[in-house]
């Protein structure tokens, strides 16, 4: 981006600085407890859903939130994945971690291909070309032949973990859905408190400094977006192993304007925004989901008020009232 | 390949590429003076189909009527939504007003998807522009020439607007440099929210032009928009012309495609774009990346 970003880096360096992230382990470790109780008392599947979108919008948010860079395009690498996957599952028989793993190196494949074309326009243009090439990616899912276009592809298979454990098992499941992501999530956490996570966040503050200061930013912004698009990746594949369904909705644009919804309302830059961003987003969907159409006006509206009233989200409020980095 | 099919499908996408033409330059023009890529350019070229559509079923207000009246409509709803939401946003990064943008267009298609369903609905041609001629080689509808007669013409003023006229050249130099245009006693957020609400009047007049030709339906502009982006990143923002060019330039290959290599059709826009980055990552027309 050409300016320096004003107020999104305020909000994530007003608190304190020195912060060693000790508090971010206890929130770590209370989720983690919270999440281990929740499947006995609400929905797993619903669950599931939650930690699939959470997964998906901390992808996004590794790219916007700390490189800030908006892609418009995330559904390409979720759904490609998910339809991968779902498709090794059902007509190669793979095994649940084969499939997931094809899925994601697929959506890896992808975003290196987009990924380096993309970044070759900056800022307000990223988005467009991004977006583009998504629809791209959505119209080959609807003609390909082995897509099943409208349909999807269908009752796929969840399969025997490793060829052992069965996943038809709803809790079982959950416990390994909850694996992939909280792993996922550790890694990102690792990712961006890196030597590397520090030089994203100089480029998304002032690019024309980090290059002055000998750092080759289109490589580094390959390699985040291509990391983000892997991750991306396998929040999809686990999505269709979840619901054993992958279908247009994973690559449509919606999608991608759902995830970054998520990670807006929670909170760009933070850790755990995109979190809180997606058990609302998911949370709202299933409440509203009988209201049909009106479920997007209320995107649409929220989008609209989160812009004009609430740019740090949910929990870029809370972490200025703790005075930490959450 | 007969020849009729060729031209069929020139036509085809010589009326897409007015389409096209009409809504990247509505696009640039509102990009050069607020540095905003409106998202919610598709929503509003539907609503201005509905609006047609609705003046003629509920007021018995004709298409004539129709194409004057309502771009003025939506070009005062567009200024309104610049004057309370867009302008607010002016000092913060640019995303934020992509992002608002987005959010509008979900609401305006969400709001005439459950009015309307998805279903489309129906708008007859004019009168006086039904049938059509035989050039012997091919059948030409009356009204999909007008369509790309009205898109040249339009196009054309609006180039000359900008570019050989005072006001043309306020606005230009409001581009460059708004304070100092500021400092010489010009209301630059005027000129801001009439430049914002005239290029969303050209997307409303775009939905007039297209409502007899597709079917009115919430989500014509979505599927159009994201088309439409990647023409502008193909052209590149820099240039009026360019963008005029672009739009009918790739219309007419889109047609070509259509009728030498159906399946790639959809696509052949977007492989374009990649290989316009490829080659010259700032578009065609464009001056800096």
């Amino acid at each position: 981006m050409s300016a320096p970003a004003d107020d999104r880096t305020e909000a994530s360096t007003t608190p304190v600085a020195t912060s060693d992230g000790r508090h971010h382990a206890v929130v770590f470790v209370a989720l983690l407890a919270l999440l281990c109780i929740a499947p006995f008392v609400l929905y797993p599947v619903f669950l599931m859903s939650v930690l699939c979108f959470a997964l998906f919008a901390s992808a996004l948010n590794l790219l916007l939130g700390y490189n800030g860079l908006l892609s418009f395009g995330h559904a390409a690498f979720f759904g490609t994945a998910s339809y991968v996957a779902a498709y090794a599952a059902k007509d190669w028989n793979l095994t649940p971690e084969l499939a997931i793993l094809l899925g994601t190196t697929a959506a890896a494949v992808l975003g290196t291909a987009i990924g380096a074309l993309s970044i070759r326009r900056q800022g307000i243009y990223f988005a467009m070309v991004t977006l583009a090439f998504a629809q791209m990616v959505y119209f080959v899912a609807l003609q390909a032949p082995f897509t099943g276009g409208e349909n999807g592809i269908q009752a796929v298979p969840r399969g025997r973990l490793f060829g052992l454990v069965g996943l038809d098992n709803d809790l079982t499941l959950y416990f390994v859905v909850l694996a992939i992501v909280g792993c996922s999530l550790l890694l990102i956490y690792r990712i961006i408190h890196s030597p590397f996570g520090q030089v994203l966040k100089a480029i998304r503050d002032n690019e024309a400094r980090a290059v002055s200061m000998g750092y080759k930013t289109n490589r580094y912004k390959l390699a985040v977006f291509v990391m983000s698009a892997t991750l991306a990746g396998l929040a999809g594949a686990t999505k269709a192993l979840v619901f054993q369904l992958a279908s247009l909705t994973d690559a449509h644009w919606s999608m991608s304007g759902e995830v970054v919804l998520m990670t807006l309302l929670g909170g760009m830059g933070t850790v755990f925004g995109p979190l809180v961003g997606a058990a609302t987003v998911v949370t709202m969907q299933n409440y509203f989901a009988g209201f049909g159409a009106w479920v997007t006006v209320i995107q649409g509206a929220i989008f609209v008020v989160a812009v004009l009233l609430f740019r740090e989200g949910i929990v870029g409020v809370l972490s200025r009232w703790i005075r930490k980095p959450l | 390949m007969p020849v009729q099919v060729l031209f069929g499908q020139l036509l085809l996408g010589l009326i897409n590429g007015s389409f096209y033409a009409l809504l990247s330059l509505g696009l640039a023009v509102i990009f050069g003076m607020l540095n905003v890529i409106n998202f919610a350019h598709g929503a509003f070229y539907m609503v201005g189909a509905f609006l047609a559509w609705m003046a003629l079923t509920y007021l018995g207000v004709n298409y004539w009527a129709a194409l004057v009246l309502v771009p003025i409509v939506v070009a005062i709803l567009g200024m309104i939504v610049e004057r309370t939401m867009i302008a607010r946003l002016a000092q913060l990064d640019h995303l934020y007003s992509l992002l608002l943008t987005f959010g509008l267009a979900l609401m305006i298609q969400g709001v005439f998807r459950n009015f309307y369903g998805v279903s489309g609905l129906p708008y007859s041609i004019p009168g006086e522009l039904a049938g059509g001629i035989n050039l012997g080689f091919m059948f030409l509808p009356n009204y999909r020439a007008w369509v790309i007669v009205a898109s040249i013409v339009v196009c054309t003023g609006t180039w000359l607007l900008i570019d050989k006229t005072r006001l043309g050249a306020y606005l230009r130099a409001a581009t460059e440099n708004p304070v100092l245009v500021g400092a010489f006693g010009i209301n630059v957020p005027r000129l801001i929210t009439l430049t914002y609400g005239f290029g969303v009047g050209l997307a409303a007049l775009a939905g007039v032009l297209a409502a007899p030709i597709y079917s009115v339906n919430p989500d014509m502009g979505a599927d159009l928009i994201i088309i439409v982006f990647a023409v502008v990143v193909i052209g590149g923002m820099g240039s009026i012309l360019g963008a005029i060019a672009t739009g009918f330039g790739l219309g007419i290959i889109e047609g070509l495609t259509k009728t030498f290599y159906p399946q790639g059709s959809s696509v052949v826009i977007f492989v374009i774009m990649a290989i316009v980055l490829l080659v010259k990552p700032a578009g065609l027309f464009g001056k800096v990346a």
